[in-house]
């Protein structure tokens, strides 16, 4: 089996996110592999593994600063990591990001059948959740997104799905696109074995036109980005029997009951 | 403002939901308003619609390759939506689809905005003109920390909006809505769906996405929900909880990150702490209100209002309080 799992280098929720002209200020300080592509990875290191046989093969689209996304997949098992790398990428948005990712998949289909394609549940920058059902249609492959249950038995993908408030076994036969949620697997860590192993690899760099990929066109454009007013300070009460009253008597007074 | 016209996806059409009548409110402020409906919507969902001035819908009627009527669950998949929002588009010319943020709905217009070579916007919590006429999302970003405004560059714009970005409003006047219907042909899945199943909204309360109150409990509730549930239920909120209380199987649905986002007029954490992947789907709420023991809680550094103590003494207590206000 071999499944090529998408991964993006992300500012780490815990850090003081921001932009800077009116893009994400991405620092090697801050960034770290999107905590839900970790899933990704799992579920498709599981899956080579329950076959028996067959590679991983990370891929991302970034700039030179997003490397530290495909080490850190390295480190978890991954086999090859991609990075897609253009200036005509600069600033491309979910369409311009699920055509490059496309494009790097049929480039590997050229040197061998890809079964799979594991992304995350969204981007923890922009929460788009929508690169996965992009990155399909492109490729005309069927998306089982947001799985948190996931099988592959006979050459047939099946999973469960929930989101919103809505339960959904789906099946399709390989190949396909598959998401996965934060809940569908616990992401192993890297081991003294893989961290050793994960420094002898290159990353390999594809540029636009290494994959046939024509320049995008972004149907968006971020106007302003600002960052918001600090909230007033936190009106704090110590409960010593009237901690109920004080919570009633503020959400009466803001007009909230 | 200009003859703009303003698709809006009515999935369910069985019953009407609070965030269907935001987007019509925010629908009927950028031009005229129609609705596009996968199924045959109920008659009060009618009434709704003709209060809140729906000129049409345009109901769906889906057909596979052969001809054969498609009438399955399968017509909620995105790649259906999106292809009856499409369809939709295409016969009234219209300039703009708005749906809710459900991650459902999410991938249908993204499908959607392919398909027409459209722009899209996620997750906006507010939409208006701007100065060249062209439609402008704006979004609240990293755990509600940033503004951002971004403009659709293409003709057609494709937009998710959040729950409670307006205080949904009828119309000045009703108006006659005319159902038509729209044959779409279903796009080859690839994939069979084996089952699909709705959770039953809780009759009582409101459905977390969409509520204006919402009381959220966390590991600090120990497992006992009643505290939470009877505040809630004083205020006709919503529940929610962390993710950690809903692993530990005492609630059913969190708000975070990975969960439900939400942006109420007030959310109540009791027993939360705050951590980054809960705020994540809470910070954007207008007003912040904790119940927690530890005054050293990073969940307070974004409160507006918090009660330092145990919650088992303080839900209950202001649930006392808002019953004896309410009458
Ligand atoms: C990939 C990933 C995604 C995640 N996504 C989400 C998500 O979407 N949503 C989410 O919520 N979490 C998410 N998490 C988990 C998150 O990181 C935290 O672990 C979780 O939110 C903590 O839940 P909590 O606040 O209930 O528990 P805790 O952090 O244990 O906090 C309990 C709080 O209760 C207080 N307390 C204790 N007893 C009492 C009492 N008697 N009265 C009053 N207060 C009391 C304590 O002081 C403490 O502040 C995610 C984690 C990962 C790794
Ligand atoms: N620039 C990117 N490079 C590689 N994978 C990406 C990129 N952007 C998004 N993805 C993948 O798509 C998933 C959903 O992203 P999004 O739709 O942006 O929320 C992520 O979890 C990644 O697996």
């Amino acid at each position: 089996m071999r499944i090529v799992v998408t991964v993006k280098y992300v500012p780490d929720i815990s850090t003081d996110r921001g932009f800077e002209d009116c893009r994400v200020r991405r620092t090697p300080e801050e960034g770290t592999l999107n905590e839900l592509d970790e899933n990704a990875v799992e579920a498709a290191l599981q899956l080579v593994e329950a076959a028996g046989e067959g590679e991983v093969v990370a891929v991302t689209v970034a700039p030179p600063e997003g490397d530290p996304a495909l080490r850190k997949a390295f480190q978890l098992g991954v086999e090859r990591g991609i990075r897609v790398s253009d200036d005509v990428l600069a600033g491309a948005d979910y369409f311009g990001t699920a055509t490059a990712l496309a494009a790097a998949v049929r480039k590997l289909e050229s040197e061998g059948p890809v079964d799979l394609v594991v992304t995350g549940m969204a981007a923890l920058d922009g929460l788009g959740s929508v690169v996965p059902t992009l990155l399909a249609a492109e490729l005309g492959r069927p998306a089982l997104t947001l799985a948190k249950k996931v099988s592959v038995s006979d050459g047939v993908l099946s999973v469960t799905r929930e989101h919103d408030d809505v339960t959904e076994e789906l099946t399709a036969p390989l190949p396909a696109v598959l998401s996965v949620t934060d809940t569908a697997n616990q992401p192993r860590l890297p081991n003294f074995k893989r961290i050793m192993a994960a420094r002898a690899k290159q990353v390999e760099t594809w540029t636009a036109s290494d994959i046939g990929l024509d320049a995008p066109v972004a149907r968006t454009r971020t106007l302003s980005a600002g960052r918001r007013p600090e909230r007033p300070e936190v009106e704090l009460v110590t409960d010593k029997g009237e901690g109920g009253k004080a919570l009633a008597a503020y959400l009466i007074k803001n007009d909230l009951v | 403002m200009t003859n703009r016209t303003v698709l809006v996806l009515l999935d369910p059409a069985t019953e009407i939901r609070t965030s269907v009548l935001e987007l019509l409110t925010i629908a009927r402020g950028l031009g005229t308003v129609e609705a596009v409906a996968l199924e045959a919507p109920g008659l009060d969902v009618l009434a709704q619609l003709e209060a809140y001035g729906v000129q049409t819908v345009h109901q769906a009627e889906f057909s596979d390759a052969a001809g054969h009527v498609v009438t399955g669950d399968e017509r909620h998949l995105p790649p259906v939506v999106a292809a009856g929002l499409a369809a939709a588009l295409r016969r009234t010319d219209a300039d703009m689809v708005l749906l809710p943020s459900s991650f459902a709905a999410k991938e249908a217009a993204a499908l959607t905005a392919r398909e027409l070579g459209a722009g899209l916007i996620v997750d906006a919590a507010g939409v208006s003109e701007g100065d060249d006429g062209r439609i402008v999302g704006s979004k609240r970003v990293f755990a509600g920390s940033w503004d951002t405004a971004c403009e659709v560059t293409t003709d057609v714009a494709v937009l998710t909006v959040r729950a409670n970005a307006v205080v949904p409003a009828p119309a000045g006047a009703p108006v006659n809505t005319q159902t038509e219907p729209l044959p779409v042909e279903v796009p080859n899945l690839g994939m069979t769906l084996a089952s699909r199943e709705v959770k039953t909204r809780s009759g009582d309360r409101p459905p977390l996405d969409e509520a204006a109150i919402v009381v959220a409990g966390g590991r600090g509730t120990d497992g006992d929900f009643a505290p939470v549930t009877e505040l809630a239920d004083a205020l006709g909120a919503a529940v929610g909880a962390s993710r950690d209380a809903v692993f530990e199987g005492w609630w059913d649905t969190y708000i975070g990150q990975t969960g439900v986002t939400i942006a109420p007029r007030v959310y109540i954490g009791a027993g939360i702490s705050g951590a980054p992947h809960h705020r994540g789907g809470m910070q954007a709420s207008q007003r912040i209100v904790a119940v927690n023991s530890d005054p050293e809680a990073p969940i307070l550094e974004i409160c507006d209002f918090a009660v330092i103590g145990e919650l088992a003494d303080v839900l209950p207590q202001a649930a006392e309080e808002i019953r004896r206000h309410k009458g």
